[in-house]
């Protein structure tokens, strides 16, 4: 990931900004410009999604890709939030053994990677069991 | 003054290592270490934390509690002495995650421990000049300490942040004042590009940490009128258990008076977040009408003194976000060798 990229999606990075169709009131993360229920008549808006939800699935990395090596073994899962979408988040804080499908979680501000010891920080979401 | 605290929110890590833990690797006697600062363990911060993803959650919580727009925080100053990026202000990164972004000033402040509370007495100023509604102070570090060095079984992690407003009915607490006192006292310092920081030894108690917060404590005593019977609690910078409670004898208050904000046997000196974190669990119990003294410190040398009376808005807000209890009792144990490869002292 470049830094450009990085920059223009710090809204939905750090604060979760997806999008609500006013016409059918289907909020969809990442951002998208259609609504893919409503098509033309949709109307989507920036939207704010709660920072609750409940994991859908996970899996334990053990062999980490480049940036994350200190932190294996790690649980990354799919979280559905309390409004619909679902997204992919590391499950931060916790023995990745102990988590389990069902569990609730809540989304937090950590660091995702770098750049290298030199370069930017990237900065974003991961879920926290409660 | 007529300024007051909105909202407060703290963050403190999860992971915690014990004394035992340190002693063990280097030999020394536990039970020793543990009387003599009067610390049990302290909060260490995960792979993927830092003094801003700190600053965040405590910022959160203080919008939170605060119940106030982000978009009318009009200044936010990160106080650490472990910011992130030597060039990149942490204050930037925490006003974007909060929503306050774009129309607001934001810098980061150093001053050793007391960088957070050095914020809070900007904010207070520019509010009672009209210059914003509201200003957000937070002070948050990742401290180290070399391996071996006395404060490795200190250095902490956590972080506490305010939002200052007009006083009124969001006011949970009014800022009756603040005084400072402040002189070059070479007691603990740090280098460019040095990852550790050196200090004096027995230096840093006498003419350093007792001189400068007795002496801004007093200075505001004498400015109010007060005296330690007129306050319900203290809460003195925790570099260890030992120094906030003599301090306190040397200023006429009881160990009952400090102890509710003394956090430091559980987390360790949190630096920046440390007085701060202190506040915010003393206004997680008091009563309306109570008064507080807080009096910080950073070395280097200098500290502020802040009264602080309870008002009534404190009943519907504490309970709007995590209390400081709430991350203190929730650690997880790690052990000397987990905690060397979270604070990267072995590398892959
Ligand atoms: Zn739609």
């Amino acid at each position: 990931m470049g830094v450009p990229r990085f920059w223009r999606e710090i809204p939905n990075r750090y604060n979760l900004i997806g999008v609500k169709c006013k016409n059918c009131n289907r909020v969809l993360f990442p951002p998208r410009f259609i609504c893919p229920g409503c098509r033309r008549v949709g109307k989507l808006e920036p939207h704010k999604l709660k920072d609750r939800g409940k994991i859908v699935s996970f899996t334990v990395v053990h062999v980490p890709p480049n940036g994350f090596e200190g932190q294996a073994p790690y649980a990354l899962a799919i979280v559905e939030l309390e409004e619909g979408p679902r997204l992919t988040a590391q499950i931060t804080d916790c023995d990745p053994n102990q988590v389990k499908i069902g569990d609730d979680v809540e989304m937090v501000f950590r660091r995702v990677g770098q750049e290298g010891e030199d370069g930017v920080i990237y900065y974003g979401y991961k879920a926290r069991l409660v | 003054m007529d300024v007051g605290i909105i909202g407060y929110g703290v963050y403190i890590p999860r992971y915690r290592l014990k004394v035992e833990e340190v002693a063990r690797v280097w030999g020394d006697d536990a039970e020793r270490v543990k009387r003599g600062l009067l610390l049990e363990e302290k909060s260490v911060p995960g792979p993927d934390e830092d003094t801003a993803t700190i600053a965040v959650e405590a910022a959160c919580n203080a919008v939170k509690r605060g119940g106030v727009d982000p978009k009318e925080i009009g200044a936010i100053y990160v106080g650490s002495e472990s910011h992130p990026y030597a060039v990149k202000p942490t204050a930037t990164i925490v006003a974007e995650a909060i929503e306050a972004t774009p129309n607001l000033t934001a810098a980061d402040y150093e001053f050793a421990c007391k960088a957070g509370t050095a914020g809070i007495q900007t904010c207070m100023g520019m509010v009672e000049a009209r210059m914003m509604k509201y200003g957000m102070a937070i002070g948050a570090d990742t401290a180290q300490g070399a391996p071996g060095d006395p404060l490795e079984y200190t250095a902490a992690a956590g972080g506490g942040a305010l939002i200052i407003g007009k006083n009124g009915a969001g006011a949970l607490a009014t800022i009756e004042g603040t005084c400072s006192y402040t002189t070059d006292t070479p007691d603990f310092w740090r280098r460019e590009m040095q990852p550790y920081p050196r200090h004096g030894g027995r230096f840093t108690g006498k003419p350093a940490y007792f001189k400068h917060v007795t002496s801004a404590a007093s200075a505001l005593l004498r400015q109010l009128q007060l005296t330690s019977r007129d306050f319900a609690y203290a809460v003195f910078h925790q570099p260890n258990g030992k120094f906030p409670l003599q301090v306190a004898k040397e200023l006429g208050f009881s160990s009952e008076q400090v102890l509710p904000g003394l956090l430091v046997v559980k987390i360790g000196n949190t630096y920046s977040g440390s007085t701060m974190i202190g506040l915010a669990a003393v206004l997680d119990q008091a009563k309306p009408g109570e008064r507080i003294l807080m009096v910080s410190y950073g070395s280097g040398a200098g500290s502020d003194a802040f009264s602080v009376m309870v008002q009534d808005a404190i009943e519907t807000k504490r309970d709007m976000a995590p209390k400081v209890l709430d991350y203190v009792n929730r650690g997880i144990n790690i052990d000397y060798s987990t905690y060397a490869r979270l604070r990267r002292l072995l590398v892959r």
